[in-house]
């Protein structure tokens, strides 16, 4: 499989991230020189094999439902670029 | 000075309770050298000189109250990937721009908790992702080593390449560093240092910036086998903030060093010896199989027939995992943001502007094999092949062998810039084949420096573990430790 220059702008776009026409272009050729790289795991015979979830064998822990933590609404907001009263500033959403 | 900061940690560790010099004189020590070595080999992003004398004062009037921990008043280097309270945390990267978090990673606790100092934040390829440290926004980082007759600058190894050039050129007594497909052991391979990556699900990996969260493992950097031992020991821990952590009780590391190796069987899977491979890294090989013979260990010929395979599914399960941890940086709850005429341009103008090339390639590629079509080709047959990978290892492990040696990295230190990896990121990819296979299975990793090339440049060896068994990897360790000696670069900076 490989990726052209509408994919790429495609996938961008699913990443959020900006691309300029150049980027996408050269995005072209390095992104289809690592799906060239993993293509060869399609030779590798999976039939009854199961995907792994968890590299150690393991229950997933559970705790009390409990409040261990909270109060901490100035901490939260302290590194936001830009907040009003404990409330994250976006760029309007809603019209 | 120099003297001070030349002692490992567990000789620093005797003199300070012989009250030869005090915390406060052995972390100034390091200020200074740091001070005045890092404008060249740019090994921290950040150093916290006032807070080191404090807590190196504090550690002080500890020890003065018989409080002694097991790292008491010994500075370290931490990698910029853990979070350290109200201290830069930007995993080096530009989209993290400002982050002081206001909490402290539990493996840096642990260290606080036992005495250590904080020197300050070490430099690292951005996000973890590369092989030479030149992904990092703060710049590349500068080995400490040099070929011989040569004046070219050669990379530190990567990801933890600021903790590995520290290590090495005495910076910081140890260092933390973290591994996600190599990032302890291929640095500490070029830079002449011990590292070790434990089992997944040793260290907690709370308040530690995720990369690819079923490989992230922590782990130290060190000068020596013992020093190793010595940091893991407090390192791990069982964390109820990590539900991955394992609950297990942290062994005496140290006491497993100048065990015997007699009973032992070392396998050597024939899968190791790539194609194009210099010879130099053979004997190195060779040679590590005599010392082990010599120890009185037993050597068997193994196979392990998936590991070729490692490699490309680690660069199908890295960026997948990679491309969700990292949706979290959008310019909204902290770090960088650029502008943007609504919501989404924001979005996308604010991660264009913060992540680095490398780091958005991953994305991409992650975004990519997740995405609607795409999913069952790549991502389930690379974790179904992940499977096939760990199954290796555990036939192996249950023919009785009791660790696995190989090489640590197909070559010695690469230079700066050096355009034939720069025009081709699989060929960068590349240096983290005997590494990688170790991540996908979940298993310890320890690289140990056994000689130098014909340049004069560090080689490692690697061992590889049963899990939770890191015990079995520094006895073993050591025995090569103690047969090759250790390697110090020739002071040039």
């Amino acid at each position: 499989m490989s990726v052209d220059l509408a994919t790429v702008k495609r996938v961008a776009r699913l990443a959020r991230i900006a691309v300029t026409e150049d980027e996408a272009n050269r995005m072209v050729g390095e992104l289809n020189g690592i799906l060239g790289f993993v293509e060869q795991l399609s030779e590798v015979d999976v039939s009854g094999v199961e995907p792994m979830t968890s590299v150690t064998p393991m229950i997933m822990r559970e705790r009390t439902d409990a409040v261990t933590d909270g109060d901490k609404a100035a901490d939260i907001v302290a590194n936001a670029p830009l907040t009003d009263r404990n409330f994250f500033l976006v760029p309007k959403v809603v019209e | 000075m120099t003297e001070l900061t030349s002692l490992t940690i567990a000789e620093a560790r005797e003199k300070l309770k012989a009250k030869e010099f005090t915390s406060v004189e052995l972390t100034q020590a390091y200020l200074d050298t740091i001070d005045a070595a890092n404008a060249v080999l740019n090994a921290y992003v950040k150093v916290t000189p006032e807070k080191a004398i404090a807590m190196a004062r504090a550690s002080d009037e500890r020890r003065a109250a018989g409080k002694v921990g097991a790292l008491e008043g010994i500075p370290l280097g931490i990698k910029d990937l853990f979070a350290t309270q109200d201290v830069h945390t930007q995993a080096c990267s530009h989209i993290l721009d400002g982050f002081e978090p206001k909490y402290e990673s539990t493996v840096t606790q642990n260290l606080w908790d036992d005495g250590a100092v904080m020197l300050g934040k070490l430099n690292m390829d951005e996000f973890a992702m590369g092989s030479s440290n030149e992904t990092s926004f703060y710049g590349p980082v500068i080995n400490p080593w040099k070929a011989e007759g040569s004046n070219q600058q050669l990379v530190p190894g990567g990801s933890s390449g600021g903790s590995a050039s520290a290590v090495a050129a005495h910076l910081c007594a140890g260092a933390t560093a973290t591994d996600t497909g190599g990032s302890i052991r291929q640095p500490a391979a070029f830079t002449g240092t011990v590292g070790i990556k434990p089992t997944y699900g040793r260290c907690s990996r709370w308040g530690t910036v995720a990369f690819a969260s079923s490989l992230d493992q922590a782990g130290p950097i060190a000068r020596d086998v013992r020093d190793a031992a010595i940091m893991l020991k407090s390192m791990a821990s069982v964390d109820a903030k990590d539900t991955t952590s394992v609950d297990l009780p942290v062994p005496d590391y140290e006491a497993a060093l100048g065990q015997s190796l007699k009973g032992m069987k070392i396998g050597i899977p024939k899968e190791y010896r790539v194609e194009g491979m210099p010879d130099e890294i053979e004997k190195l090989w060779q040679q590590g199989i005599q010392w082990l013979k010599d120890a009185g260990a037993e050597i068997v010929d193994i196979s392990l027939p998936h590991t070729k395979y490692a490699l490309p599914a680690y660069y199908i399960v890295a960026p997948a995992e990679a491309s969700s941890n990292l949706a979290r940086y959008d310019g909204v709850r902290y770090g960088l943001r650029v502008d943007g005429k609504d919501i989404v341009d924001m979005y996308e103008k604010t991660r264009a502007a913060g992540f680095g090339t490398e780091v958005k390639r991953r994305i991409m590629i992650g975004t990519y094999v997740l995405s609607a079509g795409y999913y069952d080709a790549y991502y389930l047959q690379a974790q179904k092949v992940r499977t096939l990978i760990k199954r290796d290892f555990e036939i192996v492990f249950h023919d009785g062998v009791d660790a696995i040696l190989t090489p640590a990295t197909p070559s010695s230190a690469f230079g700066i810039a050096d355009e034939d990896l720069a025009a081709d990121p699989v060929k960068m990819y590349l240096n983290d084949i005997f590494t990688v296979t170790v991540n996908m299975a979940g298993l310890p990793g320890i690289a140990v420096p056994a000689g130098l090339d014909a340049k004069g440049l560090p080689l490692g060896l690697q061992l590889i573990g049963k899990p939770f068994e890191e015990e079995t990897l520094f006895r073993t360790a050591y025995v090569i430790e103690q047969a090759a000696g250790r390697f110090t670069p020739t002071k040039w900076w």
